[in-house]
């Protein structure tokens, strides 16, 4: 009983999402449908991220050298295996089957590349780190470009068009369930410690060297998968989608949502999206509204729109729904008052 | 029985200082050392070669008979060494609760995947680990405040969820710096006794590092004396407080001129 129970906890955010992700892509307009996919897209990246600089406090600016390793695995996958029909199944059922294969092994790719990217670079930290993941971010995409194999400058075309809400939905809640899970177990408080304090937590028995590593391939594993999903979006992947900008991007965000806020960096992620979508028509003043908008954010809120807090901590949806930890113990809610002087200090 | 915490003759060099030589100590279960000497002398350097900061020049450092010299904090930590710090090292932004929680962590087997996946064996270990952390908060007193972030406690019992913290690790051999720094007189009394109280229930050794004598002196039974990195003294507190060395060392022997006291030569110390 305990175990089904527990099956079915872990499924179920899935089946529902699923439901509800069927419904929206065959109401949604196509173009509105696009959007949703960037959307989705971003909150993958920037969930992700926030595993690396927002839970652990470690500053990566190498998201988009394994988006690029995920995309170009997947690609490779999907365009070699475009024909397969597998026995038993019918033709769109073995191209939706491949697609999920591709998605996994653009994640297992992308793993790699931050284990191998993490493993030399976490012993170094703050500015230090973020210039290392900075340059491995950009060797990424360099050998991308001067490989035969992978398409030189082009890039790969000519991909299926695969990413569609479902999938996309579904990675989406991959990413926050994951994220959820591991900010309130034991691993996700020793990465915690090591944001707060490296040489506390080092000393109270946790491997901060190791924790860093891991945090790191998991971030990077859901990069790979973002980058896998983007590539089959817009049914192309080049080294031009993978540059810093885009690293710079996601790491805007987290910083915007709050390091360390799960539903910050949704947020933010989604906020943003739309924002750059409104904003098409003056493509060439993005990147000073990017600028313009971390000032202020950094000028009149630093530690980011929810700080290192979630949603559901303000005291508004705490009147909504009051926490069982809390109110099982009758303590009041005291965290709420911490955070105004948070990043002065 | 093998000590809990064998250190043999570790020098600390650091270029051309040294900051620590030949240091000695021998800790027994429920032992309660103290490790005092003037600003400089080498206290906090000791502890930072005990529990693996820094890796010993020379000499041996044995926990529970395993020499731990290349290890790193985090390993000698389960291996049963735990420590406070001289300035407080909390996580600041995280709950009481969740301060002594992450200390439980040590020894934890559940991986990153059984946290991601919800394992059975990880749920279990969640709710062991809770219980624990909430046994450690209440020995300290600090149960009802178990949801503060953990920097908006005032200061003594910042000092307090530091050892909970430490106890939480399971150590056998408490290692605690200037716990009574910056507490006020009936602070420093009421640690003494939950230093003692500590010791009694979870039959630990505790070496404690102070420079308030009346604390120094009140709670240790044990004391070791270092001045500029040599031991110059140990011994009980009684035997200390009349040791013209020690006086020398902390007052200056124009101090010992003035009150007729005479030095030993160096020769015989100990």
């Amino acid at each position: 009983m305990g175990r089904l129970r527990l099956l079915s906890r872990s499924i179920l955010p899935f089946i529902v999402g699923i439901v509800i992700l069927a419904g929206l892509q065959s109401v949604m307009p196509p173009v509105f449908a696009v959007i949703l996919i960037y959307m989705g897209v971003n909150v993958v990246l920037a969930v992700s991220l926030n595993v690396v600089n927002g839970f652990t406090g470690q500053f990566s600016l190498g998201h988009a050298g394994f988006m690029a390793v995920g995309a170009y695995t997947a690609a490779k996958i999907t365009l070699s295996l475009s024909g397969v029909q597998f026995p038993l199944l019918g033709y769109g059922v073995s191209q939706q089957v491949i697609f999920a294969i591709a998605l996994g092994a653009a994640m297992a790719t992308a793993a790699a590349a931050g284990f191998l990217v993490g493993m030399p670079s976490l012993r170094l930290r703050g500015d230090y780190l973020a210039i290392v993941t900075l340059g491995f971010g950009e060797i990424i995409r360099s050998i991308i470009e001067n490989m035969k194999f992978l398409g030189q400058a082009t890039g790969l075309s000519g991909l299926p068009q695969r990413s569609n809400l479902i999938w996309v939905g579904v990675s989406v809640i991959a990413t926050v369930v994951m994220a959820y899970r591991l900010a309130s177990s034991t691993q996700g408080r020793a990465l915690f410690a090591i944001r707060e304090d490296e040489i506390a937590a080092e000393a109270m028995g946790v491997d901060t060297t190791g924790y860093k590593v891991r945090a790191f391939v998991i971030s990077a594993a859901y990069a790979g998968l973002a980058g896998a999903l983007i590539a089959h979006a817009i049914q192309l992947s080049t080294p031009r989608m993978f540059t810093f900008i885009r690293s710079i991007e996601v790491v805007v965000m987290v910083v915007l949502g709050g390091l360390g806020s799960i539903s910050g960096a949704i947020v933010a992620a989604c906020t943003l999206t739309v924002a750059l979508e409104a904003l098409r028509e003056f493509q060439a003043y993005r990147m000073v509204a990017y600028a313009l908008l971390l000032i202020i954010l950094m000028l009149t809120r630093p530690q980011g729109i929810f700080g290192t807090r979630e949603l559901w901590d303000l005291p508004f949806f705490r009147k909504l729904f009051r926490r069982p930890a809390l109110a099982a113990s009758g303590a009041a809610p005291t965290e709420v008052r911490d955070d105004s002087t948070g990043g002065a200090r | 029985m093998t000590a809990p915490l064998d250190v043999q003759n570790v020098t600390m060099r650091f270029g051309g200082l040294k900051a620590l030589s030949e240091f000695t100590l021998v800790m027994q279960p429920g032992e309660l050392v103290g490790l005092i000497g003037p600003n400089g002398a080498g206290k906090t350097t000791a502890f930072n070669a005990i529990t693996g900061v820094y890796e010993p020049s020379e000499g041996e450092v044995k926990v529970g008979g395993v020499r731990v010299n290349q290890e790193k904090p985090h390993q000698i930590c389960t291996r049963g060494i735990a420590r406070t710090f001289q300035n407080i090292r909390l996580f600041k932004q995280l709950t009481a609760l969740d301060n002594v929680r992450i200390a439980c962590h040590a020894g934890a087997e559940s991986g990153f995947f059984d946290a991601l996946f919800l394992t059975g064996h990880h749920r279990k270990e969640e709710v062991r680990i809770l219980a624990r952390a909430e046994e450690y908060l209440e020995v300290m007193g600090l149960a009802h405040r178990r949801d503060e972030i953990s920097r908006n406690l005032p200061y003594g019992e910042q000092r307090r969820l530091e050892i909970a913290r430490a106890l939480a690790t399971g150590p056998k051999v408490l290692c605690l710096d200037e716990p009574a720094a910056g507490m006020n007189a009936a602070e420093k009394t009421n640690l003494m006794g939950l230093v003692r109280s500590i010791r009694d229930r979870f039959g630990l050794a505790i070496l404690i590092i102070e420079h308030d004598m009346r604390v120094a002196m009140g709670i240790s039974e044990r004391m070791l004396v270092l001045d500029h990195g040599i031991t110059i003294a140990q011994g009980k507190p009684e035997a200390i407080r009349k040791n013209p060395k020690v006086i020398e060392a902390y007052l200056g022997d124009a101090y010992l001129e003035e009150k007729h006291i005479a030095v030993p030569p160096q020769e015989n110390s100990k």
